[in-house]
């Protein structure tokens, strides 16, 4: 109601308001969900950090040992072992920190990338937007499954390349999540103003334009790290993806296909690993999303 | 005669029309012309649709023209070079209506006005900027200290001096003041009213002064412009607005407007404007006020009146001038 | 001079408090609020911005948006009848028939999606006998009077302009003959020529049918045009009331005199603009005693102590100011 906002306006100026960041948390923490998602978001990064430094991989996580295969969760193997005899509660706490830094260092080189196209696309506008999204727009029809094997399969089956194949598939989707957040900017009257008083289109963009466009932007980030991680899964799980014997959530529900019957734990927990991270990360992306919402400051 | 040299900006025959869904095209400003003189305040009213806004905008070349030229200091602001643009930018500069849309919600108030002072290089270092800013900011009745502050902790009235601040800091000779009081309580426009008049005396700033409150333009202007449906209709001193205007629609326009006074409100006479406002998209042959004037005629339907002097300063745009 | 004088009122309201519960803090609309208003004239309610008018106007439709809107204590009658106390049922048959409201904005008032005609007889269907044909007859009569052909009944909203989109909020309100229409600055976003119409016809109906009219607005001009009586409002309290030339020609309270000083007049060459230094107060922490004085230039020690009382300068005129207390 027009009433309300009225208070508010006079609100705003004698409170002294606390910074907007804050404000933005404290949006956050009243989503039960998404702290939810957060704090076992945080856990997770935290096994990842961890796990390298706590588990010698040599010795612990690919050591085969034949005299030990297939046992059922016991209190030396929590998690029970696989068909090498490798424990699978190590393997699966030390597949988080694959997945995790193969997921943030993907989203990281396709958020740089699609921060450049899709800021010149959206501000610009004009045939630098038309010649910039229709790349995307081919690279978005392709199935990022079928993108990925034919990456994978040219280039051979590496980490370097995984993280090539699924940077290919994610960049037009930042690309076009910042466009879209640069074009609601650019017709703002402060850009206008911007340019009234001399100031160059790089510096517009660099400090008017994206400062505020960085809501939709962090929310894609999230989303985006839980759609590598489960696409990689998906790649490992048909051969393709992180190399044996490292390793992968995708790649031990792969192997435990065979076993599933009489050994169900076997995939039970790789399988429950990629569901938590998975929601988690959405949870919190959605939090996120909520929070940031201009329209409920 | 007046000397031409003496004007800062003249305005011949500008248009500015934009393309509206399909083939249909917005004539916001159709044949404009007028001068402003260096050290003057030229107020603009008019209702909305007149294009006002436009008009200013387009004088300052935020807007392309469509035809005619606006010359600042004798040089087409549309066919500047780019470095001669950046120039015209430190020399004309705009206030805008909205305080709270025109500063950036993520840049500290330092920041925003020092936005013009970088980008043309008037200072260098941190500190010779910092010290420019905190004199504007006193310049404009802010507390120096309130830099580091984010435009939504101030009030509309601190916001909209945080936006004169930002336009003063490049030094302009030449404002565009696109509606800088509208969104402000009555109280707080007396003080920025206020504020400019003083700049104005001290800086020996020209105003362009683009208003709907046609008494506070009157107050501030030197002179007054009355824009209808992209044309004027008459430009006059501001006192002969009041006193003796000449248009059927100034008339129309100044008895609409309510007295604080109870007696003087009783004794106004409203003259009533029939009709409606053309649309801007297909504006009548002829003289633009013809469907709602009390005197229109057979020629108002034909031809377009121009803009004539009629007495000193004092031009008119209707045929019928010398009779009603 | 302080004989009671029997008043018809339409309504009244005595020390009303309103918080504004926000996540930034609560904020005091109205402060202690004491109103009365009296029957078939027109009483303009001034103030600037947070002055607390548009939640006087919500307050006495009991439409005061709950979260975060607070009634907190004090009294509103409607016709000696207290409102605070009616059922949710009783107080949806007071809107829109007893007591009506049109807001600024003509286009957020309008639904987009429903012709005209079919808006004003909804209302008249909620609150009156009869059925479709006879609602839609009598919208039609609705839109003659706010002046409207009856046949542009069938259209949608975005085919009329701004200002006969106000009118047509207007008939809306009027269709069940309220006793009491509050309209909060209804010409706002109106062109001037626009809004002179519109306030003619509104004044043009009020006298018609004696009905009573809250004029909420900031701008002194219309209200020393339609109001009678004028109420000044500043920072959640009345400051003043009185008959309009007490208040334009007698002004008793420092802040109304400011206020008229700082308006340009069209008729007058005016050397200079009253200004009034500083802002309105912290409604999160409204101030002790009177919320003007940290502006005043005539400020008192006891005016940061405690708000004075109503003090009557004549059978019309009352003002809140420690400085005419003396005159008793």
């Amino acid at each position: 109601m027009n009433n309300v906002s009225a208070v508010k306006e006079n609100v705003q100026i004698s409170v002294k308001k606390k910074s907007q960041i804050a404000d933005i948390w404290k949006r956050l923490c009243r989503n039960k969900t998404a702290v939810l998602g957060l704090v076992i978001v945080i856990l997770l990064v935290l096994v990842g950090i961890l796990s390298p430094i706590i588990f010698d991989y040599e010795t612990q996580v690919i050591k085969t040992d034949y005299s030990n295969t297939l046992q059922p969760p016991s209190a030396a193997h929590p998690f029970g072992t696989d068909e090498l005899g490798r424990d699978i509660l190590i393997r699966t706490l030390y597949a988080t920190s694959t997945s995790l830094s193969i997921g943030v260092v993907t989203v990281i080189v396709a958020l740089a990338i699609g921060l450049v196209l899709g800021s010149a696309a959206g501000y610009f506008g004009g045939k630098v937007d038309m010649i910039i999204m229709r790349i995307m727009d081919i690279f978005l029809a392709i199935p990022g499954t079928l993108l990925a094997i034919c990456i994978v399969a040219s280039l051979g089956n590496s980490i370097i390349n995984l993280v090539i194949a699924q940077a290919v598939a994610a960049t037009p989707k930042f690309a076009r999540v910042v466009r879209g957040a640069v074009m609601t900017v650019r017709d703002s009257e402060y850009v206008e103003a911007a340019r009234a008083i001399g100031a160059k289109d790089a510096t517009i963009i660099f400090h008017d334009v994206l400062p505020n466009s960085l809501a939709p932007i962090i929310v894609q980030t999230t989303l985006e790290v839980a759609s590598v991680i489960l696409s990689i899964a998906g790649l490992s799980f048909i051969g393709l993806g992180i190399p044996a014997p490292m390793p992968e959530w995708g790649a031990m529900l792969s192997a435990s296909r065979a076993y599933i019957r009489d050994y169900s734990y076997m995939c039970m927990f790789p399988g429950l690993a990629i569901m938590i991270t998975i929601l988690s990360l959405n949870l919190l992306g959605d939090g996120l999303r909520d929070a940031l919402d201009p329209r409920l400051r | 005669m007046m000397n031409q040299t003496d004007y800062l900006l003249e305005v011949k025959g500008l248009k500015k029309y934009f393309k509206v869904g399909g083939r249909k095209t917005l004539k916001a400003v159709d044949g404009v012309s007028f001068y402003i003189r260096k050290g003057e305040t030229l107020g603009v009213v008019g209702e909305s649709g007149c294009g006002k806004t436009t008009c200013g905008r387009t004088c300052l070349g935020i807007y392309d023209k469509t035809d005619g030229q606006v010359l600042y200091r004798g040089a087409d602001v549309h066919c500047l070079s780019r470095t001669e643009k950046q120039k015209f930018t430190k020399q004309a500069q705009i206030i805008f209506q909205d305080p709270y849309a025109s500063l950036d919600p993520k840049m500290k108030i330092q920041n925003i006005i020092a936005e013009g002072i970088r980008a043309h290089k008037m200072a260098s270092g941190r500190d010779e900027i910092q010290e420019r800013v905190s004199s504007l900011l006193e310049t404009v009745g802010l507390d120096p200290g309130y830099g580091s502050r984010y435009v939504h902790e101030f009030s509309g009235g601190q916001r909209q001096r945080i936006g004169i601040a930002r336009a003063l800091a490049v030094e302009p000779e030449f404002i565009v003041c696109d509606e800088p009081i509208s969104a402000l309580d009555v109280s707080i426009q007396a003080q920025i009213v206020n504020l400019l008049d003083r700049l104005q005396e001290e800086r020996g700033l020209t105003y362009l002064f683009i208003a709907h409150d046609l008494s506070m333009v009157k107050y501030i202007s030197d002179r007054v412009m009355v824009m209808y449906l992209g044309k004027i209709m008459e430009i006059t001193t501001s006192k002969a607005l009041y006193h003796s205007p000449r248009h059927p629609y100034t008339r129309a326009l100044l008895s609409a407007i309510p007295i604080p006074d109870p007696a003087m409100a009783k004794k106004k006479v409203r003259i009533p404007m029939e009709g409606e406002m053309p649309s801007p998209v297909n504006p009548p042959r002829g003289c633009r006020f013809q469907n709602r004037c009390p005197y229109a005629e057979e020629i108002c339907m034909e031809a377009e009146p121009a803009l004539e002097e009629i007495e000193n300063e004092h031009y008119v745009a209707c045929h019928r001038r010398i009779e009603i | 001079m302080s004989e009671d004088i029997k008043k018809d009122l339409t309504a009244e309201i005595r020390d009303l408090v309103v918080e504004f519960r926000t996540d930034y803090g609560v904020v005091q609309a109205l402060n202690g609020l004491e109103l009365e208003i009296e029957r078939g004239k027109t009483l303009g309610l001034v103030g600037e911005t947070g002055a607390g008018k548009t939640t006087t106007g919500l307050s006495l439709l009991r439409l005061i948006p709950n979260p975060p809107g607070v009634i907190v204590s004090g009294s509103i009658k409607l016709d000696g009848k207290d409102i605070l106390s009616m059922s949710d049922k009783e107080m949806q048959a007071i809107r829109g028939k007893t007591v009506a409201m049109i807001f600024q904005d003509p286009m957020t008032s309008l639904d987009p999606v429903m012709t005209v005609e079919q808006q004003i007889a909804e209302v008249i269907k909620l609150h009156e006998e009869g059925g479709q044909a006879e609602a839609l007859k009598r919208a039609r009569e609705m839109l003659e009077l706010v002046g409207i052909p009856g046949s542009r009944g069938g259209e949608y909203p975005h085919q009329f302009s701004g200002g006969m989109k106000q009118r047509v909020v207007i008939a809306m309100a009027l269709a069940c003959n309220p006793e009491l229409l509050i309209a909060d600055e209804p010409t706002t976003a109106l062109d001037v020529t626009v809004q002179a119409d519109i306030l003619d016809m509104m004044k043009g109906i009020q006298q018609e049918h004696g009905m009573t009219v809250i004029l909420i607005t900031h701008d002194l001009g219309i209200v020393a045009d339609c109001a009678r009586h004028i109420i000044v409002m500043y920072a959640g309290k009345v400051v003043e009331t009185g008959s309009a030339e007490d208040i334009f020609y007698r002004p008793a309270h420092p802040y109304t005199k400011a206020l008229l000083s700082a308006v340009p007049r069209l008729d007058l060459e005016q050397g200079h603009l009253e200004t009034i230094e500083g802002a309105p107060p912290n409604m999160a922490n409204p101030p002790k005693g009177c919320p003007f004085a940290d502006r005043c230039p005539r400020r008192l020690p006891v005016c940061g102590k405690e708000f004075p009382q109503n003090t009557r300068l004549s059978e019309s005129h009352q003002v809140c100011c420690w400085l005419q207390r003396g005159s008793e």
